[in-house]
């Protein structure tokens, strides 16, 4: 039986990935809450995951699921034979626009109390993401130092 | 990276509520400035704000959604000024009238208020990612 780090995290590490994706789309709505036309945008985080579980786009891509095999995965755009558009871990095509609550004179659909809670709600939970991690790694020194 | 564009994301964002303090400032202190014409009398200036897909943040895992802020340009309202007469002023005009600026000081405070309010949003934002990036670094070190 191989011991495999991906799996053994399980599907925290991706969570992590994604959780951190949200924060940097939840920033960029609340340093544009005075930008007039500007419209909110948030990721569909269930989809999201479960497309990071499954390796991104499916392009030589070893995931959690991946089995045991050191297939090279493609996490940024600058590596080789990666196109802007085609990560290891796009959350592009799970973008999707907020619907407002109000109505705005200006266009812009950003209500920042909503943008806020939701930028505090995702700090919580990938805060617990790495305590997972955290306590993975501390089982991990356990069984390695007994 | 992406907890890296944060900082880049909530800095633009403090940058231009930073320069829409300014304005604010600078209008505040013109409110009682007079002067011999409606044409150079002080007119309330004001940012535009426009949100940034620029190249670099275009191609990270959110793809477009990465929109930093900058001020694309400065306004200066059109609302024209008040005239009053006094002709003991030494900027009056021929006919003893001298011009005020168009700054609605009770506008500005209000605006100055929002301003500084989404410049303390941003700087949470900055705050808080700072503490997750340490948070991630400090992983397995327990």
């Amino acid at each position: 039986m191989s011991f495999n780090l991906d799996s053994y995290l399980g599907i925290q590490p991706d969570a992590l990935e994604v959780y951190s994706q949200r924060a940097d789309v939840l920033a960029a709505n609340i340093a544009n809450a005075d930008t007039p036309g500007y419209l909110a945008k948030d990721i569909d985080f269930r989809a999201a995951l479960s497309a990071a579980g499954q390796g991104g786009e499916g392009q030589g891509a070893s995931g959690p699921a991946g089995g045991g095999s050191l297939q090279p995965r493609i996490t940024s755009p600058d590596d080789l034979g990666a196109s802007s558009s085609q990560g290891g871990l796009s959350t592009e095509q799970f973008l999707k626009y907020r619907v407002p609550l109000a109505p705005s004179l200006d266009g812009n659909t950003v209500d920042s109390q909503m943008e806020e809670s939701a930028f505090a709600e995702n700090n919580v939970r990938y805060e617990a993401a790495l305590t997972f991690i955290e306590s993975d790694f501390s089982n991990l020194n356990t069984v390695i130092s007994d | 990276m992406a907890i890296t564009n944060i900082f880049d994301i909530a800095g633009s964002g403090m940058s231009a509520e930073s320069v829409r303090l300014n304005t604010v400032a600078s209008n505040l202190a013109n409110a009682d400035s007079v002067s011999n014409s409606p044409q150079t009398a002080y007119k309330a200036r004001y940012p535009v704000f426009q949100a940034v897909q620029d190249a670099l943040a275009g191609t990270g895992p959110t793809g477009a959604a990465d929109a930093s802020v900058k001020v694309d340009g400065i306004v200066q309202s059109t609302t024209p000024g008040t005239a009053s007469y006094d002709p003991g002023n030494p900027l009056a005009d021929a006919n003893g009238y001298v011009y005020s600026s168009n700054v609605n000081t009770v506008e500005q405070m209000a605006d100055m208020i929002s301003a500084s309010r989404s410049y303390q949003n941003d700087a949470d934002v900055l705050n808080t990612s700072k503490q997750l990036m340490l948070d991630t670094l400090k992983l397995g070190q327990s």
